[in-house]
């Protein structure tokens, strides 16, 4: 590994003004799970981490009136074997409980999953559909992104010089809310999607006409896609297997997939579909509890 | 910045019950800490990004793969390896079962399994077949195949 400093600061300002002074020779620290990967394969030139772990607001699970506010260096087992979020925020648990195996999980966390902005992350489409909020602060002060907009490339995100991700924070659901997300790989457990669909509904309170809804893709283009015309095309729709079929249709037309090793683009269009198809069915169950 | 010293650090921590006070590059990993400051060999390393878990150890409870952590994050922290798990009175059960049920061929991914392992009957002392599978899940091995390692857990379970 080329050689790099360690530094752990305590204060969400003296972390900002580490990563000010080094520019684009340090990083946050937060798993590790990928940052130490491309360290070691020297994807970046760094003279420092900055491990963030010891800097209490990115370290903390808050719930207030509003919502849920996850730090971003909680990792994903935290997440995950907390009651709360379990019941209030399941598309979330679905996600977080996939990235890398029992020691990933660990470390891992949506925030780093978030920053690290692979085109195929597992919880980042869970965070949209659940309409989560980035807090960032910066040398300028701070400022609040959608998750929608946070990532820019594969890799790359809205994050700019000196810039650290905070927190992500999740609006407490409405009444009748469910989220759901899966991906598809060949194999059981471990392994990077060949394509990945989180969506949302709020039902009316007769739980039969789908007010709100928001679909997400995975792996089928170069950011997280928001599928908003497929979305849309619930909203005020009875529930039924013909407004899921059509939404399923327009999120695949949505997916702007690649050939690669891991799949080709009619599989991954196909797999849009389906996967679309099986998570409004699966929020739907959920949002009616 | 480039050109500024990058200094050691030091880092208290307590491995397997015994205290270190070590002196370690900032960028050493874990995995290079136990192995190359330590002496404790018995991690072993694999792929060093985070698939196989022959590196796996337990930090203040969780396991890891201690090639994905920075030795200075340990600072302060309750590191157990696989060294940690026999006695003076004997081996761990988990080591007697895997022994019994021929668990292993070459040994490499061994100490990670166990590790593995012995952090899930802590929590969780009668795991079902599937949730040691999902357990294992983040730990590889080349030549025995999974069944008998399964079956070696299963063993050691209450």
């Amino acid at each position: 590994m080329h050689p790099f400093a360690y530094l752990a600061p305590t204060t969400v300002k003296e972390a900002v003004d580490v990563l000010t002074e080094y520019g684009d020779k340090a990083r946050p620290l937060a798993g590790g799970t990928d940052l130490l990967v491309k360290a070691r394969a020297n994807v970046w030139d760094l003279d420092a981490v900055v491990d963030v772990k010891n800097i209490p607001e990115l370290n903390t699970i808050n719930f207030n009136s509003d919502g849920l506010t996850i730090g971003a260096s909680v990792a994903c087992c935290h997440i995950y074997e907390n009651e709360k979020i379990c019941n209030e925020y399941e598309g979330i648990v679905d996600g977080a409980s996939i990235i890398g195996g029992i020691q990933i999980q660990s470390r891992a966390g949506l925030g780093g999953n978030l920053c690290n902005a692979a085109p195929s992350a597992d919880g980042i489409c869970p965070l949209i559909v659940n309409h989560a909020v980035a807090t960032i602060e910066g040398p300028n002060g701070t400022r609040e992104v959608s998750v929608d907009d946070f990532c820019t490339g594969p890799s790359r995100t809205i994050l700019e010089n000196g810039e650290l991700l905070v927190n992500i924070f999740l609006p407490k659901p409405k009444e009748n809310f469910g989220s759901a997300y899966t991906r598809f790989i060949p194999r059981n457990e471990m392994d990077i999607a060949v394509a990945a669909v989180a969506a949302s509904v709020r039902l009316s309170s007769d739980k039969n006409t789908i007010e709100e809804a928001k679909i997400a893709l995975a792996s089928v283009g170069p950011t997280p896609i928001v599928a908003k015309e497929a979305a849309d095309s619930l909203i005020g729709k009875t529930v039924s297997d013909e407004a899921i079929d059509k939404a399923s249709s327009l999120a695949k037309d949505a997916a702007t997939p690649i050939t690669d090793m891991r799949g080709t683009v009619e599989q991954r269009k196909h797999l849009v579909e389906v996967l679309t198809r099986r998570m409004i069915t699966k929020a739907i169950e959920r949002a009616r509890g | 910045m480039s050109s500024s010293k990058i200094n050691k650090v030091q880092i208290s921590t307590k491995i397997n019950g015994q205290e270190y006070d070590l002196l370690i590059p900032p960028y050493m990993s874990l995995l290079d800490t136990l192995r190359e400051i330590v002496g404790l060999t018995g991690t072993k390393e694999g792929c060093l990004d985070g698939n196989c878990g022959a590196c796996t150890v337990n930090v203040d409870g969780r396991i890891v793969d201690s090639c994905l952590v920075l030795g200075p994050e340990v600072n302060g922290k309750d590191v157990n390896t696989v060294e940690g798990m026999a006695t003076p009175e004997g081996l761990h059960p988990l080591q007697k079962a895997f022994l019994e049920e021929a668990a292993l061929q070459c040994g490499i991914c061994t100490p990670g399994f166990l590790v593995s392992a012995k952090g899930l009957l802590d929590n969780e002392p009668s795991p079902s077949e599937d949730r040691i599978r999902h357990w294992l899940a983040g730990n590889l091995c080349r030549c025995t195949g999974y069944d008998k390692i399964i079956k070696a857990v299963q063993k050691a379970s209450k």
